[in-house]
């Protein structure tokens, strides 16, 4: 009985320190004064000053917009590459994974500058299509990695069967192949979605200075000190997260309960 | 099926983004300059490795941080863990929904958090007036750029111990205390070592972002705080030597395999369970 209460205050006191300082970056987005020192009464005025800032919309608007094309791209070529790598033999499969791996197993900053040295090296500007590609690069390897699970539980019956009723090849893959894989696939684009939405250091050496996404924008906000806008910006961040997360429970809830019945 | 074909795109895309920059920067790494004169030279790896230089010490302090980070990670998660995966613990899927949910804001802005919390007139300083104390100075020292690194990576050494945990079969612990055993001997024989491929996931999914990191050094250690990240960075922003830091990037490659391995190896099992 001690022991339980003892947990429970230990479990709360973590709570806090993962909790208090979102708190407090939420609390202070409304205080109407700029040094968090003390209270000067409820504002919205750093919310006013975000939506008017420039920088912040280009921002938003170069984030959604990578992430969306990046996962679409990686999700196809990643798809693709694991029914190739699937049927490849043994020591090219292993070969192949292996690199796949690298990505994920080097750290990010690694990754991010052997890219910009790649793209200075190839003449190609930093800029939008750079950070596009580096952003395909860093996904597919997920994609691929969720999706090869799902093919290796694959009946591989199935598809001779579709054959044999007088499918073709085509017919076939869309038919049998694909609705089978399907989980594995959104997964994997799910996952390059919101890696893509995340990330900043491989953007940070790959976007060059005319492009910036939400990450690289709070890096250079915050690296020239506390800024209330920062904390507007981070409650609306925290709250669409909270929504978003939200709306999948509750929809995976809803699945799991129509399975039962 | 035999549709190797199908993923001659993907490996083209690998050999160019993947295979061929890695090769830059080894190649970099071993040239004099990059502009013209490409000849071999080790002089980036012996200037690095040079006790006059202050790069080891860098090196080393990156190590140490990232180290120390990763015991205090392994000291607070592995309770949580326990008393998550505990069942007696009731609306376990909701305390675990609680505890990942920080992970899912953005890492900017959970660092940023902490400068907020920390600066001359944060909110730490502000609640330390109250009792007379201070303003003291909480932020851009070695303590901040810890607390940073625990705060951030706590989840990802909870996260595969728990898993490791939940598995454990509980009639081999109902046997060791049918047998005598008391909680202490039957942690220390039975629940810890069957959690061991949790806690070594744990500790390099901590240590590896840790020791690789540049912004939080940035910015809860400020500017004078060096770690290798901000090296590696300052040499291909900053500094314009590429090779240099093509040199320290390799090295800090290997570090990592190198310890990636040695994890693994430990690891043999393959039941540390990953994050997602």
């Amino acid at each position: 009985m001690v022991k339980d209460i003892f947990n429970r205050i230990y479990l709360f006191l973590i709570f806090v320190f993962l909790y208090a300082p979102i708190a407090v970056l939420i609390i202070f987005s409304f205080n109407n004064s700029k040094s968090r020192a003390n209270w000067n009464g409820f504002t919205l005025k750093w919310y006013l000053q975000l939506f008017r800032d420039p920088d912040i919309k280009k921002a938003l608007y170069y984030t959604i917009l990578i992430a969306i094309i990046s996962s679409i791209i990686s999700t196809i070529i990643g798809t693709a590459a694991a029914i190739g790598i699937h049927s490849m033999s043994k020591w090219k499969k292993s070969l192949v994974m292996n690199i796949t791996y690298l990505p994920i197993l080097n750290p990010d900053i690694v990754t991010g500058i052997s890219l910009m040295i790649l793209f200075i090296f190839l003449k190609v500007r930093l800029g939008f299509v750079s950070m596009l590609l580096a952003h395909v690069t860093f996904n597919i390897p997920y994609v691929i990695l969720s999706v090869m699970p799902k093919l290796k539980q694959l009946n591989k019956h199935l598809y001779e069967a579709a054959l044999d009723l007088g499918a073709s090849p085509t017919y076939a893959f869309f038919k049998v192949i694909l609705p089978e894989i399907m989980p594995g696939i959104i997964t994997g684009a799910l996952l390059a979605f919101t890696l893509s939405l995340d990330d900043f250091v491989i953007s940070f050496f790959t976007a060059g200075s005319g492009v910036t996404n939400l990450s690289i924008a709070i890096y250079s906000m915050a690296r020239r000190g506390v800024n209330p806008t920062i904390n507007a910006l981070s409650t609306l961040m925290f709250l669409s997260v909270l929504i978003l997360l939200f709306i999948v429970n509750k929809r995976t809830s809803k699945d799991i309960k129509e399975e039962k019945n | 099926m035999k549709k190797k074909w199908i993923s001659y795109s993907y490996v083209l895309w690998m050999t160019v983004f993947i295979v061929v920059p890695l090769v830059l920067v080894l190649f970099f790494s071993f040239m004099s300059s990059t502009d013209g004169d490409f000849s071999f030279t080790l002089e980036h790896y012996r200037r690095f490795m040079d006790f006059k230089e202050p790069y080891i010490k860098v090196l080393w302090r990156s190590v140490l941080l990232a180290g120390i980070s990763t015991i205090i990670c392994l000291v607070l998660g592995y309770p949580v863990a326990m008393i998550l995966a505990s069942k007696k613990m009731s609306k376990k899927s909701f305390l675990m929904f609680l505890f990942v949910l920080p992970m899912w804001m953005n890492f900017l802005l959970r660092t940023y958090a902490w400068m907020t919390l920390l600066e001359k007139n944060g909110f730490i300083n502000m609640i330390l007036s109250f009792f007379n104390i201070g303003p003291l100075q909480l932020l851009y020292n070695e303590g901040a750029v810890i607390l940073g690194m625990v705060y951030n990576f706590l989840p990802f050494m909870v996260l595969p111990i728990y898993s490791v945990l939940r598995k454990i079969d509980h009639s081999v612990i109902e046997a060791a205390e049918d047998l005598g055993a008391d909680q202490f001997t039957v942690f220390r024989k039975i629940i810890f070592p069957l959690s061991l491929p949790g806690v070594f996931s744990g500790i390099s999914m901590v240590f590896m972002p840790a020791v690789t990191t540049f912004v939080i050094s940035r910015l809860l250690g400020g500017g004078q705080f060096m770690l290798i990240g901000n090296l590696i960075e300052r040499q291909f922003l900053l500094a314009g030597d590429w090779n240099f830091g093509s040199a320290v990037s390799i090295v800090m490659m290997l570090i990592i395999l190198i310890s990636m391995a040695v994890m693994s190896k430990y690891d043999k099992e393959h039941e540390g369970g990953g994050l997602w």
